[in-house]
């Protein structure tokens, strides 16, 4: 599984093996493992930073623990306030599975229009979605959050997912018209020929062919908006509807002072999440973003 | 066509504008009328959700920003028209320019050392070797974490005094302590935490690698070309338009920073102002301060600056940017 996956790597020269070329071999992997180092260096400090003692967690540069304690998961599975763990994780999932649905009803059918049908508007509506791709989101903030207020849902989970479904996600619009216009006009034709309307033809022929798009899609939503810290902070404000980026900002802000290593507990719990969700799913997200240049 | 221009989406080269196919028989040709004008309904139809939700929510936000940028909203006191004193104010405040240093200092710094190290990565694994699966993954994780609360608390703890940087660096002679208490190179850690991320335009720029053909090298190296010649005259010309994706959308995002930012300095941006980034400003403005007008002026700067940033890349991009298959204009 790891040694070649979606891209073929280009053999420039075929070259016997020489001790020369075995030299090089050993050069190059020890120029990755270097950067190997580095690169997981962050995550393996905080692997066991959640099992070390208070005392040590600050002040070792080491990764591997002297001594092993649990308690800081015990701590951490109690949450912040009385309210449990459990039921941050429980916030964060609703959103992201939220998400993810909307991302879905809406993106395809607003792509299947701008891609595939033809109709007075359509192309000032996609320099729209294109326009919106490179615009800081920062300037929609404020009147957004004063609609938002003045609908009464500020304290709700509404204004983090209602523009999931109503697809203004430009940049999956975006990919999935791009999917879209690849596939092939005379598979509509036959289609249309055959007496199939644009909702069959939407929902038995581009549903399908779109299942590549739909699944980057889908993992890139669900992480997103897992991470996502900005607009929880902007629109929540009860501790029990927080989902864990919340959790894990208050928390350090109040009580990581005295318990450091309930703080580093439930920041490795929080990666958990997306990390498996990754090991899981790799093969579809690095080829997504090879293709479509989805960011990370 | 191997390196096609959008690296955005190869598949678009493939059936962008087909012509109808040729096999409209005459009840086909009937049926087009009524077909066109079901597609017309059919568009709306499907169009209607983005419709509302961007006249609700994005294009209609965009121009009442617009025009709040030019009152002095205050959420708790309403405001009034005050034309262009938000913007001459702008430049009379002094956060206003500590925190476009500070977002520009990230930019320049952030952008091309994530570009180079993922660039130099990307080379390495196209090469034909054992485990490229295995370290393409590795490499990559970070990015799907990097911008989570999670993470900038654990920046926060690597980089405190007496932390992991700290004794690293002490080991040659540093006395700065850690980088978060350190005004002259806080930045840093936001730079080097976008550094980490070098695995997500590395994924793009492998995928682009590997459509230069190979006869160009084999071509080359039978001229006599050294690595560092086909490395400026073949890898990078070929490999231009998607330098230019990963150059335009980084220094785009660049200029957006916020979670990491605000968990690592607060909306004061500490130590000393050392990580007041731009948005971590525009936030505290609108949602500590209530001051909605202001911050709306800050917010339409930012726009000017990407859009200004953004129109100089495309003009520097048909220059500088090959496109094989096309005329080099």
């Amino acid at each position: 599984m790891t040694a070649t996956t979606a891209t073929e790597p280009r053999v420039i020269a075929r070259k016997k093996r020489t001790a020369g070329a075995r030299a090089k071999s050993v050069i190059w992997h020890l120029a990755l493992l270097a950067v190997l180092v580095v690169v997981l260096y962050p995550a393996f400090w905080v692997l066991t930073a959640a099992v070390k003692p208070n005392a040590d967690i600050l002040t070792s540069i080491s990764p591997i623990p002297t001594s092993i304690t649990w308690e800081h998961f015990a701590s951490a599975f109690d949450g912040m306030a009385g309210v449990p763990l459990w039921r941050f994780f429980w916030n964060s999932f609703v959103i992201a599975a939220l998400s993810v649905v909307g991302i879905l009803a809406s993106c395809s059918i607003t792509a299947y229009a701008l891609g595939r049908l033809e109709f007075p508007g359509r192309k000032a509506m996609f320099a729209v979605v294109i326009a919106t791709l490179l615009l800081p989101g920062q300037v929609m903030l404020i009147p957004q959050y004063l609609i938002f207020s003045e609908m009464d849902v500020v304290n709700t989970i509404f204004p983090l997912v209602i523009g999931k479904f109503l697809g203004l996600d430009a940049f999956f619009v975006f990919m999935y018209v791009q999917f879209l216009r690849g596939i092939p006009r005379e598979l509509d034709q036959a289609a249309t020929i055959d007496g199939a309307g644009h909702f069959r033809i939407f929902f038995s022929i581009m549903l399908p062919l779109l299942r590549p798009a739909i699944v980057t899609s889908s993992i890139f939503t669900f992480i997103w908006s897992w991470n996502d810290f900005m607009g929880p902070l902007i629109y929540l404000h009860e501790i029990e509807k927080f989902p864990l980026p919340r959790l894990l900002q208050s928390y350090n802000n109040t009580e990581a002072v005295s318990n450091y290593g309930g703080m580093m507990a439930m920041t490795l719990l929080s990666l958990v999440p997306v990390v498996l969700f990754f090991l899981v799913f790799q093969k579809f997200l690095i080829k997504g973003i090879a293709t479509s240049g989805v960011k990370g | 066509m191997s390196a096609s221009p959008s690296t955005t989406a190869p598949p678009a080269a493939t059936g962008a504008e087909a012509p109808p196919a040729g096999g409209s028989r005459g009840a086909a040709k009937r049926r087009a009328p009524i077909s066109r004008r079901g597609e017309r309904l059919v568009g709306y139809t499907f169009m209607t959700p983005w419709i509302i939700g961007s006249l609700v929510f994005t294009v209609g936000p965009m121009l009442w920003s617009l025009y709040l940028s030019f009152t002095d909203y205050h959420l708790l006191l309403g405001g009034d028209w005050v034309g262009m004193a938000n913007y001459t104010a702008m430049f009379e405040d002094p956060m206003f320019g500590r925190a476009v240093k500070v977002t520009l200092l990230y930019v320049l710094l952030a952008v091309p050392l994530k570009l180079i190290a993922s660039l130099a990565v990307a080379m390495l694994l196209t090469q034909s070797r054992r485990g490229i699966g295995f370290y393409r993954a590795a490499f990559y994780m970070p990015s799907l974490i990097a911008m989570s609360v999670g993470i900038a608390i654990v920046w926060k703890a690597l980089f405190s005094g007496g932390g992991p940087q700290d004794q690293f660096m002490s080991w040659f002679g540093w006395e700065g302590g850690g980088f978060i208490g350190n005004p002259s190179v806080s930045i840093l850690m936001l730079v080097l935490l976008s550094v980490w991320t070098f695995g997500a335009p590395m994924v793009i720029f492998m995928a682009g690698l590997l459509q230069v053909p190979s006869e160009l090298y084999e071509a080359a190296e039978v001229d006599g070309a050294g690595r560092w010649h086909r490395f400026v005259h073949i890898t990078i010309p070929m490999l231009s338009p998607v330098i230019f994706f990963n150059v335009l959308m980084e220094t785009v995002h660049a200029f957006q920073l916020f979670g990491p930012a605000f968990i690592i300095g607060g909306t004061a941006g500490g130590p000393a102002w050392s990580t007041l980034f731009y948005t971590v400003r525009i936030y505290a403005l609108a949602f500590v301060d209530l001051r909605m007008g202001y911050a709306s002026a800050w917010a339409w700067m930012l726009v000017l600056a990407v859009g200004v940033v953004t129109l100089i890349m495309f003009r520097a991009a048909k220059n500088l940017v090959y496109y094989a298959g096309e005329d080099n204009r």
